[in-house]
């Protein structure tokens, strides 16, 4: 296991490269110059020209890359143009956590209800339970966030008044915005896990399981759930990578200060070291993720092998 | 034999629903099975041989309701375990085990060897504590030629051949009086399904097993078999001692099977062989009278209307048929097609 992870770890290396690499060039892809954008359109020839030798833009690209690459693991992202603070900090201290606390309790909000609803359809195949729910669940996948954010917003805060409307200060802030970004994931989950489990609950081992005596419920949670999560586990992994980088509508629509409205707003105002920080620690937090679902893969599924 | 079975199938119908249209109504059935009956003596091997979808499986697993059937009777050991509540069938089921045919579908991927056999002992209340039963899994795996050092590994470590032994230590665990062996040896190769077979017959003589053996390879089923039940579309149509039905069998699909086998005898060249032309009708809506008649060479004009039911034709083999009734012609001797 741990030579498993070992291995899966050393993985991660050529994945950041690439990450890097794709950050740290934006800057040079992107139309027009970096050090004019950064100087201020009235600066003038000897303020560029300055601002150019300040970011290091005049020295070989490989330095460059290799100084950047430097400079982020030491933790240092560069300033940040609209509010002249380290863009870590600005990431950091507030931000990320916003996000990482919205895409968490929006995933644990899809997986127990993707799940429950995906193991009632699979053992009521074409019930009325089985169709219902399914419905729900191509309604869940096919709502936009912004409008599914809207109208929980008109029901439940303006109409009833049970939910605040916008912030991100306690539990009751958190419910509108946690159902809006969990619901397409619910969907995805419940629609995965009901066809995972119809393929798993037609194997000759769970016939084996029914002439051993096995019970009913057990046959389902035992022999057939755990088959039937590792496909799951994959999409779950996913969505929380997702949620991490896609919550922008939600956070724009709930106007929830997380990482997303950072992006929006440094995007907005040209922040180009803000932008590629938050889109680096976003890429970071994917493939960590990644890494670990993985190694969650692994322990509920003894056959997978690196190789 | 003429004492009490020790599996009684009577009747025995299993009808699947087809549902269609949004609201999911049942609009047809698949007739996997209908109105079957048979015996199964204890000590004895019995095997169900035709074609794909005639039915054999469904059979096998209607007995031991893995799938629920439409209607009709199992008398098992004197009880009908179709009236059974669930929890006094499950406890039943230790006296009936299956085995089934693709050996890496039927044990379970994340359960190791032990832990497989391990849980049935638990559920049916075999051995006092977890050592015992640790002993009795060790030694259960011996007898079917698997090391004690394997009892901890999980199934994908093991060849095809290894696992169809691990599930029939499996089976053999809670000491069942029937085993149905569900196509158990087809997806093996020739060889080793020769090595499953002997341990098969093996076990049988130890530990007296009685087998229900489900296959469509005719070979197989002549080497094991005492009796064997053919099946066509549904329906039982022709039952036999294996002796009688390999060297005189009475029903023309049974002769339509037979020489299908391909023979190593060369001299036998001129035997005559029997193509049916066609395809299986659909279970969905079977044909009228005998189901057979639309394939069969030998068709009279009552077949398409009259149901034909067994009836012996000497002592231990039954025969469907209308042309095999007391006192007809022997249609053996019609050329085909005449």
């Amino acid at each position: 296991m741990l030579t498993f992870i070992i291995r899966r770890f050393l993985q991660i290396i050529p994945v950041m490269i690439g990450v890097t690499l794709a950050v740290f060039l934006m800057m040079h892809l992107i139309p027009g110059d970096p050090a004019q954008i950064m100087a201020g359109e009235r600066a003038d020839e000897a303020q560029v020209e300055q601002m150019r030798e300040n970011l290091g833009l005049n020295d070989p690209l490989h330095e460059q890359y290799l100084r950047y690459v430097g400079n982020a693991i030491q933790g240092d992202l560069g300033t940040s143009i609209r509010t002249n603070r380290p863009v870590v900090n600005e990431i950091f201290d507030s931000r990320i956590w916003i996000t990482i606390e919205l895409a968490f309790w929006g995933t644990v909000l899809a997986v127990i209800f993707g799940l429950i609803a995906g193991i009632i359809s699979a053992t009521r195949k074409y019930s009325f339970a089985d169709v219902s729910l399914m419905i729900v669940a191509l309604f869940g996948m096919s709502m936009p966030n912004f409008w599914l954010g809207i109208m929980l917003i008109y029901f439940f805060s303006v109409n009833l008044g049970w939910f605040p409307i916008v912030g991100w200060e306690s539990w009751k802030h958190m419910v509108l915005p946690v159902i809006t970004i969990g619901s397409g994931g619910a969907a995805i989950i419940a629609r995965m896990t009901r066809s995972s489990m119809l393929e798993v609950l037609d194997n000759d081992y769970i016939r084996t399981a029914h002439a051993k005596g096995v019970s009913e419920r057990l046959v389902v949670y035992k022999h057939a759930l755990r088959n039937a999560l590792i496909p799951v586990v994959t999409v779950v992994g996913l969505q929380f990578g997702t949620l991490l980088g896609g919550a922008v509508i939600t956070e724009t629509v709930f106007a929830v200060n997380g990482i997303g409205r950072l992006v929006v707003d440094a995007i907005k105002a040209r922040d180009f070291p803000m932008v590629q920080g938050a889109i680096l620690v976003c890429a970071v937090a994917f493939v960590l993720v990644n890494f670990l679902v993985d190694i969650a893969y692994r322990l509920i599924n003894k056959r997978i092998d690196l190789n | 034999m003429s004492k009490q079975p020790l599996l009684e199938v009577k009747n025995l119908k299993q009808y699947f629903p087809i549902k269609g249209g949004v609201l999911g109504r049942t609009v047809n059935h698949v007739k996997a099975v209908d109105d079957i009956s048979f015996e199964v003596y204890e000590g004895e091997t019995v095997s169900i041989v035709g074609e794909s979808g005639c039915g054999k499986s469904t059979t096998g697993r209607a007995i031991l309701r893995l799938d629920e059937p439409t209607a009709g009777e199992v008398n098992f050991d004197g009880e009908d375990l179709l009236s059974l509540n669930k929890s006094k069938m499950r406890e039943k089921r230790k006296d009936l085990q299956i085995i089934f045919q693709d050996p890496y579908a039927s044990l379970n991927p994340r359960q190791t060897v032990g832990q497989i056999i391990e849980e049935v002992l638990k559920i049916q209340n075999i051995g006092t504590s977890s050592k015992d039963r640790r002993e009795k899994i060790i030694s259960l795996l011996e007898t079917v030629g698997i090391g004690a050092h394997q009892v901890d590994r999980y199934p994908h470590e093991f060849s095809g051949g290894q696992r169809q032994r691990i599930g029939i230590a499996r089976a053999l665990s809670v000491n069942p009086k029937l085993i149905i062996c569900d196509e158990a040896v087809s997806a093996l190769d020739v060889s080793i399904q020769a090595q499953v077979l002997n341990l098969l017959k093996e076990l049988q003589r130890k530990f007296q097993l009685t087998y229900l053996f489900i296959s469509h390879d005719l070979g197989v089923v002549r080497h094991i078999s005492d009796r064997i039940i053919v099946m066509y579309l549904g329906k039982v149509v022709e039952i036999s001692d294996t002796q009688s039905l390999f060297e005189n069998p009475q029903h023309p699909y049974t002769r339509a099977l037979l020489s299908a086998i391909p023979s190593m005898n060369f001299e036998e060249e001129k035997r005559e062989r029997i193509i049916l032309t066609g395809d299986v009708p659909s279970p969905i809506d079977p044909p009228k009278g005998c189901r057979f008649h639309t394939r069969c060479p030998y068709k009279m004009e009552r077949c398409a209307i009259e149901e034909p039911v067994l009836n012996s034709v000497s002592d231990g083999q039954r025969v469907a048929c209308h042309l095999v009734e007391k006192g007809a012609v022997d249609y053996t001797k019609i050329p085909v097609n005449s």
